[in-house]
């Protein structure tokens, strides 16, 4: 795509780019006579009108010699680059060309032995190597940097290669008796050309700063040639009385360089570059009744989270009784994740969050204050969805529980851990004092999860927050892990949020269910009576696509018709509109407000079978 | 871990280890038979005697099959004996010995220098500019270590030795001596690497502050230096590391040019010395030195690495 090259950056470097090109052509001819043209009477002048960078100890214009110096040093970093790809892709594509007998084999794996040796070795170490091996000056110095940079293009061939060597079509070409060498030209190179052009590129800005070095050194070009490394070392012996003579082909080295370099990196992200599209502005919608307690743990009123336009929680209400069991389903993308975080507090830029009334403990968290942190640590416990991700990996189980009572309850070091191993052990973990030593990984997932709440119960949680703590478990995980909760509920008589998509494992812990959609709460209602009782629409489909004893074994698993709605595009009206078999024209027009614990026009309503059918037809 | 995890990656190590020494072994060994023309009649030039250069190839052992002097070479080395300057006619370990102390303070130098810098700047940038925050100082701060890190450190010692040696005169710039010669070229090696550096501490940062564990660290409302500086950095730091190490071992390199902007009496300026005078026997031995220094900060970062994230060395097989 073209548009992708319409970035200032990409321009700049190809100008920049370009323009060395050009000037490597043009100014060996243009300026020679000029550059090489001794002048006595102006030996070591600094800058004038006349010599831009002053003159050098035989009176040549430093200028003029820098620009001529282009010629030479661009074509010696390109064909020091071309050497190093040439013999790269040879060494790289060895073991393919070596085949699949086993002679063949062993050469192609002593070869890739042989370059992951090599490669350990900084590029500037095997060019001095080299530089002995091929005698000093030009043509020493550019085998030398083409050999040093043959290591690292044969590896990244050799993972080219393999990346592509199982695609169908180079099998394809296999079977049908293509050559060895002719699969690699036709087939295998063209395809991984675009990669290794792009390090091609940033290379040859390397092997330019590798040449400055070396002729620097007075290892590369010699007397009467001079490219920018060469001018640099005569330069600098005279950098007090003369600094531009040292500065000059210095600037030009990086002009170069960084033109090589910035151009291959933009080619690189013109590779593979994606373009996050904008999105839409939507105006949300007044927040829906609250039915708020005064002895509740946590109060929520109006509660939204936006991102930028984007406003995935779109102003809900709802409150956890002392030791109540509050269940959120929904789908993904519905918001309830969010809602789980942002009630913790746990939503960062670019997030944002507000709210009519957001009370843990009769503590208002609106405004974030000092003596929240030790509230919120002490008293609120979170468990993640993904056990295997939640924990550090770096930290042992019991200092990452050890550490809330450090931080929190002014435990030293020793009783914390005593703390963290009880924990353990009254989250079920067999042998808590050694488990407490081990790292994550040496845990399985159900047993993570487990530390996870052990974590929060270091201190007195009065509320947990469990954002699909089954989720990633297997079923028998899953269930000692909800009984671990259930009873942790009985006995240390906690409040429980419980975020779910499965209306299954609500119904077994919770005592009472919000039916999240779209960022709204839409139904409101005992766990009890979710199967019976459940009155909008969206909860009904929830509900029927769970299979239970009575579904019949043949018939297929029922699925809700349709896609979750995007928060970013929602429909004017109600936001179920497009999937609801009950869906009118007012539907598609009103939003329906929260009226008696569920908002929905035809709340109850009796959907017919055919009605049904027909959505998911639709979908 | 398990033992049986660690002692397998021991010997796998410690066998890419023997076999990168060995082919580093042989080709400093073959270099001087790599070079064009008789070496001896190099080094001593076109005026010297017949009998001379015969005598001296003589001494040299250069007259044996190639086998036996592979066969010496080796038994040379373990006993210490690297062979004699053919310019100055001392042993080449003292040369080395002479030398090594000047090279490795500078690296050493630089790389404590590089990380000192790299890190605060990494993760206090990362810190202010994740999740888009702050974009100008994410575009200023990204462009300005990618142009740091294009300037090849010898030319950042010439601009420092015209900035700061020339036209401010506050520092040395040449040779080896207090604390004040150090400056500049340890400068010079460390401010392209602490670019590189900073940069990815920054970038893993930023990928570590998003991770689960974080939001569990912050779910704990644990201190933000404790989140930041124990459950973060040390999770950012395992593919810093191996950057660090690989960039070591360039840094090392990078001493050569550096040493000879500087007039820095070490290994580097003493190779490019005796490359120019042809003085093969110092070129083998300095070589087989950087050889196994890469080696070993390679050895390093690799048990660095298996300490720091035990699963690596089980994942690799
Ligand atoms: S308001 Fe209309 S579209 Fe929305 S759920 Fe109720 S019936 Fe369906």
């Amino acid at each position: 795509m073209p548009r992708r090259w319409l970035n200032p950056t990409a321009i700049a470097a190809g100008v920049l780019l370009l323009a060395v090109l050009v000037m490597a052509v043009v100014a060996p001819i243009v300026w020679s006579e000029k550059a090489d043209a001794v002048d006595t009477d102006q030996i070591l002048q600094g800058s004038s009108a006349e010599h831009w960078a002053g003159t050098d100890s035989l009176g040549r214009d430093i200028f003029a010699r820098v620009l001529v110096a282009t010629g030479l040093s661009v074509s010696l970093a390109l064909a020091a680059t071309a050497i190093g790809i040439s013999v790269g892709i040879v060494l790289g594509t060895a073991p393919m060309l070596f085949g699949t007998s086993p002679a063949g084999v062993r050469a192609g794996r002593l070869v890739t032995a042989f370059v992951n040796i090599l490669v350990a070795f900084p590029g500037l170490l095997l060019a001095l190597f080299f530089a002995v091996v091929f005698g000093v000056g030009a043509t020493g110095a550019l085998l030398a940097i083409g050999f040093a940079s043959a290591p690292s293009f044969a590896r990244l061939v050799h993972t080219l290669v393999a990346g592509i060597a199982e695609r169908d079509y180079i099998a394809a070409a296999r079977i049908a008796g293509v050559g060895r060498v002719r699969l690699l030209v036709r087939h295998v190179l063209p395809n991984i050309a675009e990669p290794l052009v792009v390090n091609a590129t940033m290379a040859a800005g390397g092997a330019l700063l590798s040449f400055a070095g070396l002729s620097f050194l007075g290892l590369g070009v010699q007397i009467p040639s001079y490219d920018w490394g060469r001018m640099l070392g005569e330069g600098l012996g005279g950098i007090y009385v003369h600094p531009s003579a040292a500065l000059a082909p210095g600037i030009a080295v990086i002009v170069a360089g960084l033109a090589f370099n910035l151009f291959g990196e933009a080619l690189a992200r013109a590779v593979g570059l994606r373009n996050p599209s904008a999105r839409p502005h939507r105006t949300p919608v007044a927040p829906a009744v609250s039915t708020s307690d005064g002895a509740a743990v946590l109060a929520v009123e109006g509660l939204r989270v936006s991102y930028g336009a984007v406003t995935p929680v779109r102003g809900i209400s709802f409150a956890v009784g002392r030791g109540e069991s509050v269940g959120v389903v929904g789908e993904s993308g519905s918001g309830k994740s969010l809602t789980a975080l942002a009630v913790a507090r746990l939503i960062e830029e670019p997030g944002h969050v507000s709210a009519d009334r957001l009370e843990f403990q009769g503590e208002d968290l609106r405004q974030p204050k000092r003596a929240h942190r030790k509230l919120l640590g002490t008293s609120l416990a979170m468990v993640f969805q993904d056990p295997m991700t939640s924990l550090n990996p770096t930290q042992r189980i019991g200092r990452q529980l050890a550490e809330v009572a450090e931080q929190h309850q002014g435990l030293n070091r020793r009783s914390a851990w005593a703390r963290a191993v009880d924990r353990l052990r009254a989250v079920r973990v067999p042998d808590p004092a050694r488990r407490a030593k081990q790292l994550p990984h040496e845990f399985s997932g159900g047993m993570r999860q487990r530390a996870m709440i052990g974590m929060g119960l270091m201190g007195t949680p009065a509320l947990v927050i469990a954002d699909e703590p089954t989720t990633a478990l297997d079923v028998t995980t899953q269930k000692s892990v909800l009984e671990l909760l259930r009873e942790l509920r009985e006995r240390e008589a906690v409040a429980l949020l419980l975020i779910s998509h499965d209306v299954t494992v609500v119904r077994q812990v919770c005592d009472r269910v919000l039916v999240m959609y779209a960022g709204r709460i839409v139904e409101e209602l005992p766990a009890a009576s979710l199967t019976t009782a459940a009155r909008h629409p969206y909860t009904r489909a929830l509900v029927a696509a769970v299979p239970d004893m009575d579904t019949p074994r043949d018939r297929p698993l029922a699925t809700i018709a349709g896609r979750p709605a995007d928060p970013a595009a929602l429909p004017e009206g109600c936001a179920f509109a497009p999937r609801c078999p009950l869906a009118d024209e007012r539907c598609a027009r009103e939003d329906p407000p929260m009226v008696a614990g569920v908002a929905c026009w035809k709340a109850g309503a009796v959907i017919a079978p055919d009605l049904q059918k027909r959505s998911e037809a639709a979908s | 871990m398990a033992d049986g995890a660690w002692r397998r990656f021991a010997l796998r190590r410690t066998g890419r280890l023997l076999v990168s020494l060995w082919v580093l072994v042989t080709a400093s060994f073959l270099m001087i038979h790599l070079v064009p023309g008789d070496p001896v009649r190099a080094a001593l030039g076109m005026t010297a005697s017949a009998d001379l250069v015969a005598a001296r190839r003589q001494s040299l052992g250069l007259n044996d099959p190639l086998w036996l002097q592979y066969w010496h070479y080796l038994r040379d080395l373990f006993t210490g004996n690297l062979g004699d300057s053919m310019v100055s006619g001392l042993p080449v370990a003292d040369v080395i010995g002479d030398r090594l102390p000047a090279t490795a303070s500078l690296a050493g130098l630089a790389f404590l220098a590089a990380v000192a810098l790299a890190v605060p700047t990494g993760v206090g940038m990362a810190i202010l500019t994740r999740g888009g925050r702050r974009r100008w100082a994410e575009t200023t701060y990204v462009s300005g270590s990618v142009v740091l890190a294009t300037v090849p450190d010898f030319l950042l010692g010439v601009g420092l030795v015209a900035v700061f040696g020339v036209q401010l005169a506050w520092a040395p710039v040449a040779g080896r001596g207090g604390t004040a010669t150090y400056v500049l070229p340890v400068l010079s090696l460390a401010l392209g690497l602490a670019a590189v550096l900073g940069r990815i501490v920054r970038v893993e940062m930023v990928s570590v502050l998003d991770a689960d564990y974080i939001r569990t660290a912050r779910a704990k409302r644990l201190k933000a230096r404790t989140i930041y500086l124990r459950h973060a950095l040390p999770n950012a730091l395992t593919a810093t590391i191996t950057v660090a190490g690989l960039m070591l071992g360039a840094l090392v390199a990078g001493t050569v040019l550096v040493e000879n902007v500087f007039a820095w009496p070490g290994l580097g300026y003493a190779i490019v010395q005796s490359i120019l005078s042809k003085d093969y026997p110092v070129v083998q031995g300095i070589v087989l030195v950087y050889g196994i220094g890469v080696l070993l900060i390679n050895l390093v970062v690799d048990v660095a690495l298996a300490l720091l994230d035990p699963r690596s060395t089980i994942r690799e097989s």
